[in-house]
C-alpha cells in the first residue's frame, strides 16, 4: 500500500470493471477513491504475519447433491428477460467484424 | 380500535380465531398506503389485486376450519433485492427497472407457505449499497419521525414502513448493518441473523460471504414469529446451515423467560465514540439490565475499529464479482448506443449503475486487481480474522456484547451524500457483525431531543438468536418506548 490511485490507473479500473465512466466521473473518482484508499491504509497498523486469511465465518464445505434432473426454467422462461433474443438464443453484436474472414 | 395498532402476532391470532379478516386488514392498510405513502416513498412496488386475493382465500380457508399458516393473513412487506414472480425486482436500480424474476427467492416462497399476505416491494439503496436510502435510482424515502431525515439504509423502505404502519412487518437483508441501521433510525427492531441461518437463494447478491435476510417488525415478539418462517437450510443456498449442524429452536418458545445471571460485555471505548444522546441512552439501557441482576463485563474489541477498512474492501471485492453478470445480454438494462460488443457492456453498465454502486465496483476491481490483491484484498481478510476472534474472546466472558447501533440518530436528507467517505464511517458499530457472521438485533432505546429514535445493539454467538431476542425481550418489556409513534 502507501500508494495513491492516479487518474491513468482509474481508466484502467473502469476498462477492467467495463463502466465507460466520462471524464467528469473519472475525475471525480480518482479523488473519491483516494481518499478512500488513505483510510484503507489503515489496515497496515495491525501486524498481520501470523495470521490466516478468513474468507468466510463459518466453516464451509463443499456441498454435494446426486446428479439427477430437476424442474428448472424452460427455455422460454429464462429468456423473457433478455434485452434482444432470436429464438432460443441471446442476440448480441457482432463479436468478430467482416474482414476476420470469421 | 384501529387493525394498524396491532402487532404482527395479535393480528395474526386474531385472524386466526376468526375475530378479524385478513381482508379488512389489507384493506385498512391500503388506505393508510394510499394516504401516506406519497410522502413517505416506502414502496417501489404494491400488488393490492394479488393480495386482496391471498387474503381473501386465507379467510375462506379459516371460515371452512381448514389448516392455516403461522403468518395467516398478516400483510408483510418485502426489500425489493428479493427476486419475486410478481411484479418487478429492481434492486432500486435502473439496470434491472424492468427485471421481472422467473422465480421467488426461498424466503418469498416462505413467506406464502405461512400464509403471509405480500404488499408490495420496499425502497432501498441501489443493490443495497448505501446507509441512508439515497442511493436509491428509483425514489427517496424519508423517515416517519421527520420528513427531513433519512430513515437509514440500505433496507429504509422496509423500516419506514414498519415505522409508519404501512405492513406489519417487513424483510431487509444486512450485509453491514443495512437491517439494524435502518431499524434504528426509524424505531423498529430489526435482525439481522447468523450467516447462514436464512437462505439467500433469491436475495440479489451483493457482498456475498456477507448478506443475510432478516426481519424488521414492530416488537422483538415479531421478529421471533418471522424467524419461525424463514429460518432453516435450503440445499439451492450452499451457505445455507444444516439444521443437524445447527438447529432451529421455536424462537417464539421461551421469549418470555429471562437470561438467568445474564452477563453483558460492554466496550468502553466504542460507548464513549458515539454522539451523547445515543451514548447516554446506551447507559440507561445496560443500567435496566442492570437493575434486573444482569453483570456488566469490561471486555477489549482492540480490532473493532478496522471493521470499516476491513469491510470496505472485502464487500466492494464481492460486488465488483457479483455485479459482472449485469452485462447488458442477458438481462436487464442494454444501451442503444453500441457499435461493438464491448460497449454492450460497458455503456449498459454506465448507463444503468448509479454512482455509489460505480464507486464500489471500482474500488473492489482495484482490491482484486494484479499488484493490489495481497496488499487489499488478502490484508482485509486477515484482519477479519482478529475481528472474529474479538467476537469468540468476548462471548468467552459474556452472553452477549451491547454497544450503540449508529454513532448519531438519523441524519439529514443531504447532509452526507458528498463526501462517501463520511458515509461509510457512519456504519463504524455494525459491520463487524457481518464480518463476524454473528446474529445481531437492534432495537428501540429512547429518544434524542428532537424525537428520533436511538436504537440499542445486541449481538451474541452464531446461532444463538434465541437467547438474543430472549435478552432483547428483557429490556423490550421494562420500557414503553413502543408506545410511542411516529406523528403522521
Amino acid at each position: 500500500m502507501g500508494h495513491k490511485i492516479d487518474i491513468d490507473q482509474v481508466r484502467r479500473v473502469a476498462k477492467l470493471s467495463r463502466l465507460e465512466l466520462t471524464e467528469p466521473e473519472i475525475e471525480q473518482f480518482t479523488g473519491e477513491l483516494s481518499e478512500i484508499l488513505r483510510y484503507v491504509e489503515k489496515l497496515n497498523e495491525l501486524d498481520t504475519s501470523q495470521v490466516l486469511p478468513l474468507a468466510h465465518c463459518l466453516p464451509i464445505h463443499n456441498v454435494f447433491r446426486d446428479d439427477q434432473i430437476r424442474p428448472s426454467l424452460s427455455t422460454d422462461r429464462a429468456l423473457a428477460n433478455a434485452p434482444d433474443r432470436e429464438g432460443e438464443f441471446y442476440k448480441v453484436p457482432k463479436i468478430l467484424d467482416d474482414n476476420s474472414g470469421a | 380500535m384501529s387493525l394498524l395498532e396491532l402487532t404482527a402476532r395479535q393480528l395474526r391470532d386474531g385472524i386466526a380465531a376468526g375475530q378479524i379478516k385478513s381482508i379488512d386488514a389489507v384493506t385498512e392498510v391500503f388506505g393508510r398506503i394510499d394516504a401516506h405513502d406519497p410522502t413517505i416513498g416506502a414502496y417501489i412496488t404494491t400488488f393490492k389485486e394479488a393480495a386482496m386475493e391471498s387474503a381473501f382465500a386465507v379467510d375462506a380457508r379459516i371460515a371452512a376450519g381448514n389448516p392455516i399458516g403461522p403468518l395467516a393473513g398478516v400483510p408483510i412487506a418485502v426489500k425489493d433485492n428479493m427476486c419475486m414472480q410478481i411484479g418487478s425486482t429492481t434492486c432500486a436500480s435502473k439496470i434491472l427497472a424492468d427485471f421481472r424474476s422467473p422465480y421467488d427467492a426461498h424466503v418469498i416462497e416462505k413467506l406464502t407457505d405461512a400464509d403471509a399476505v405480500i404488499l408490495g416491494k420496499t425502497n432501498l439503496d441501489e443493490f443495497a449499497m448505501g446507509s441512508s436510502t439515497e442511493n436509491s435510482g428509483l425514489k427517496q424515502t424519508v423517515n416517519p419521525w421527520n420528513t427531513t431525515r433519512v430513515p437509514g439504509g440500505s433496507s429504509g423502505g422496509s423500516a419506514a414502513a414498519v415505522a409508519a404502519r404501512l405492513c406489519w412487518a417487513a424483510l431487509g437483508s444486512d450485509t453491514g448493518g443495512s437491517i439494524r441501521q435502518p431499524a434504528s433510525f426509524c424505531g423498529v427492531t430489526g435482525l439481522k441473523p447468523t450467516y447462514g441461518r436464512v437462505s439467500r437463494y433469491g436475495l440479489v447478491a451483493y457482498g456475498s460471504s456477507l448478506d443475510q435476510i432478516g426481519p424488521l417488525t414492530r416488537d422483538v415478539t415479531d421478529t421471533a414469529l418471522l424467524m419461525n418462517v424463514i429460518a432453516g437450510h435450503d440445499q439451492r443456498d450452499s451457505t445455507s446451515v444444516s439444521e443437524s449442524q445447527a438447529s432451529v429452536p421455536d424462537y417464539l418458545a421461551d421469549l418470555e423467560e429471562p437470561i438467568q445471571g445474564l452477563k453483558i460485555a460492554v466496550v468502553s471505548h466504542l460507548n464513549e465514540g458515539a454522539e451523547t444522546e445515543v451514548a447516554d441512552a446506551i447507559g440507561a439501557a445496560l443500567q435496566v439490565y442492570k437493575d434486573r441482576g444482569a453483570e456488566l463485563v469490561e471486555v477489549e474489541m482492540p480490532h473493532f475499529d478496522y471493521a470499516i477498512a476491513c469491510y470496505y474492501v472485502i464487500a466492494t471485492a464481492e460486488a465488483s464479482s457479483n455485479l459482472a453478470r449485469y452485462d447488458g445480454v442477458h438481462y436487464g438494462h442494454r444501451t442503444t448506443d453500441a457499435d461493438d460488443y464491448v460497449q454492450v457492456y460497458s455503456k449498459s453498465r454506465a448507463e444503468g449503475f448509479g454512482a455509489e454502486v460505480k464507486r464500489r465496483i471500482m474500488l473492489g476491481t482495484y482490491a482484486l486487481s494484479s499488484g493490489y490483491y495481497d496488499a487489499y484484498y488478502l490484508k482485509a481478510l486477515k484482519v477479519r480474522n482478529l475481528i472474529r476472534q474479538d467476537f469468540t474472546k468476548a462471548f468467552e466472558q459474556a452472553d452477549c456484547v451491547i454497544m450503540p447501533v449508529s454513532p448519531t440518530t438519523a441524519f439529514k436528507i443531504g447532509e452526507k451524500t458528498a463526501d462517501p467517505l463520511q458515509m461509510y464511517l457512519a456504519d463504524v458499530y455494525t459491520l463487524a457483525a457481518n464480518m463476524a457472521g454473528v446474529p445481531s438485533v437492534s432495537i428501540p432505546c429512547g429518544f434524542d431531543k428532537v424525537g428520533l429514535p436511538v436504537g440499542l445493539q445486541i449481538l451474541s454467538g452464531p446461532f444463538t438468536e434465541d437467547r438474543l431476542l430472549r435478552i432483547a425481550r428483557m429490556y423490550e418489556k421494562q420500557t414503553d418506548w413502543l408506545t410511542r409513534q411516529p406523528p403522521l
